[in-house]
């Protein structure tokens, strides 16, 4: 799969958040011969997260209210994206912040790093409000994102739209990103829930899979020649194939990673690096 | 790419599922992993059965021995306590059973370059990483005492073990029911004192970790902790195990206990927001 400058081949890639700094799964073998990895979300200012318990495990899933804990966009580029660069596969910098400035500052600063392949911005974080991030549920908003984050970008480099799991809007929200500057969208983020002590969180794996690929399915009925990235809950090289038979032309891999970190390697593998 | 030092993911099998009191004792094939593991090492499980499966997050278990067996090359050995619904599901598991793990996993134990005298504290099953770590130390010549703990007898690790590998052992259990009767923290100056230790090594509830950091650094010893936070997948992937702590350059912050520890210096621990679960 193409995407501006970069090839996703194979089309599985890890998903933001689930994949550490990257060398942790390296170092499980699970990082070689993927399409790209997608690094947790970088916000400007470092960030500590949320108090434990950060993740509880439910039925098929887990509910994580990590709360975007990362180093900063400076401390980001100086430690963690040079070990990046060095190794094979293409890195996606996922990027959050509390107003379209920050968003516009974060793509800027990106867009000048060697080593970045591209950007994936989260318009999806399920406590936006409560972490004070910037809310972008609305098509408006998440337009107003991706154009301020496109600005100053080079021209080949990809710019990915992480959409939430509103399948009502989904469409309207893809075709606004999309016009905004977005090469593709990434669907779908964790799903709203609570912790079990009443704080926010978001539910993944297994448990959304199918919510995720209907998701898939209602963009690609809408924009049916944009290129749409799927995820949630997928498990098995079964469920990346049902992605890509919905309409997804990549998969990434979050969840089942955490309880094995070989899953992504072993789909494309399965897959033959061939994404029909 | 991976190298020797790494940890792997493997699928293993079930070699045998022992009780001992409150605890089962599983011995584990799991090809190249005991191979690599130091003590304070630990596996990550992958609960349920191998596929579908319902459990996302993973349990973590200290690896215990490391044995090697003629017919079925090295194998581990893990204590586990039944509990919840993933303890369960692991004890449950017969002989032949196949079982996805991860490992060796975290910063084991660092171990002195002299030899010195060094308390071990275990707590429980936490007990499990010091048995290994006894041996290594007595090789390097240290003189090694241990401190057992537990609620009651059911819950005392290996006492006759230990026995073994130890110039001396104190016991406590919380009823009375063997050895002394009360606390860690009751009897862990004195012992301190009296084996003149320069490391107190430790593995238990956050509480008693804090006690040893505690009496270790009054009586002038350094300590190492062996902590048991939730650990949702062992690996370092899912920033599910905040550990905080104050880094090298006197920097307060938060890690993985999972990657950067599970053990660590007593003394970098911000104990008062680990206890207030920060
Ligand atoms: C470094 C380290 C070493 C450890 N070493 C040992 C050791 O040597 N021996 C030992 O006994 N313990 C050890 N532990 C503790 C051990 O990892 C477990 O926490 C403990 O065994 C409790 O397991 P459980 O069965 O109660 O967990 P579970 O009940 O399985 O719960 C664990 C997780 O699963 C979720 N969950 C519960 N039920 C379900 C369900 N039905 N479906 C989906 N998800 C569910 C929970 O929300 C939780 O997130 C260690 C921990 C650490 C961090
Ligand atoms: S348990 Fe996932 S990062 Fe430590």
């Amino acid at each position: 799969m193409d995407l501006g400058a970069l090839t996703l081949n194979p089309p599985v890639l890890v998903a933001s958040g689930c994949g550490g700094t990257g060398r942790e799964l390296d170092a499980l073998g699970g990082l070689a011969g993927l399409g790209a990895f997608v690094t947790r979300s970088i916000t400007l200012d470092a960030r500590e997260g949320g108090p434990a318990p950060r993740i509880v495990g439910t039925p098929s899933g887990l509910v994580n209210a990590v709360g975007l804990q990362n180093p900063g966009i400076d401390q980001f580029l100086a430690r963690e994206l040079p070990w990046l660069a060095a190794h094979d596969v293409p890195a996606i910098v996922s990027v959050a912040g509390s107003s379209i400035g920050e968003y516009a500052d974060l793509g800027r600063r990106l867009g000048r790093s060697p080593g970045v392949a591209g950007i994936e911005v989260n318009l999806s974080v399920p406590d936006a409000a409560g972490l004070n991030i910037f809310d972008a549920r609305e098509p408006f908003s998440a337009a107003r994102v991706i154009a301020a984050v496109r600005r100053d970008l080079p021209r080949g480099m990809p710019v990915l739209a992480k959409l939430g799991p509103q399948s009502n809007r989904i469409g309207e929200s893809a075709r606004a990103v999309a016009e905004a500057g977005a090469d593709a969208v990434v669907v779908t983020n964790a799903v709203p829930a609570l912790m079990p002590d009443g704080r926010p969180g978001g539910l993944s794996g297994p448990a959304i899979g199918p919510l995720a690929l209907r998701c898939v399915y209602e963009v690609r009925v809408a924009l049916p020649d944009l290129p749409v990235i799927g995820v949630g809950g997928i498990a098995c090289a079964a469920d990346a194939r049902a992605f890509l038979a919905a309409g997804a032309s990549a998969v990434q891999i979050g969840t089942a990673l955490l309880h094995d970190p070989t899953t992504a390697v072993r789909i494309a593998a399965e897959l033959g690096g061939d994404p029909s | 790419m991976s190298s020797a030092r790494d940890p792997l993911h493997v699928t293993g099998e079930v070699l045998s599922v022992k009780r001992i009191g409150a605890y089962r004792h599983l011995t584990l094939v799991a090809p190249g992993v005991a191979e690599r593991s130091r003590p304070g090492n630990f596996v990550a499980v992958s609960v349920g059965d191998l596929r579908p499966r319902s459990h996302q997050t993973r349990l973590s278990y200290w690896i215990h021995r490391v044995r090697n067996t003629g017919s079925h090359g090295a194998t581990i050995e893990i204590i586990v306590e039944p509990r919840g619904a993933g303890s369960q599901w692991l004890t449950g598991l017969g002989q032949g059973s196949r079982v996805d793990l991860t490992g060796p996993l975290g910063r084991p134990f660092a171990q002195p370059k002299e030899p010195v005298s060094c308390l071990l504290v275990g707590e429980g099953h936490s007990a499990a990483p010091l048995f290994p770590l006894a041996e290594r130390l007595r090789e390097r010549g240290c003189v090694v005492s241990m401190l057992l703990a537990a609620s009651d007898e059911q819950h005392l690790l290996a006492a006759l073990e230990a026995r073994r590998s130890a110039r001396s052992v104190t016991v406590v259990t919380r009823d009375g029911s063997v050895g002394r009767s009360g606390r860690v923290a009751d009897v862990l100056p004195e012992l301190l004192a009296q084996v003149d230790a320069d490391v107190a090594y430790a593995a238990g509830s956050v509480e008693t970790l804090h006690a040893v950091a505690a009496a270790a650094e009054a009586h002038g010893a350094w300590s190492q902790v062996a902590l048991e936070l939730p650990q949702p997948c062992g690996t370092g992937l899912c920033n599910g195990c905040p550990l905080p702590v104050v880094g090298e350059d006197g920097v307060a912050r938060i890690v993985r206990a999972c990657h950067e520890g599970p053990v660590v210096r007593g003394d970098r621990v911000r104990w008062t927001a680990l206890l207030e679960g920060a």
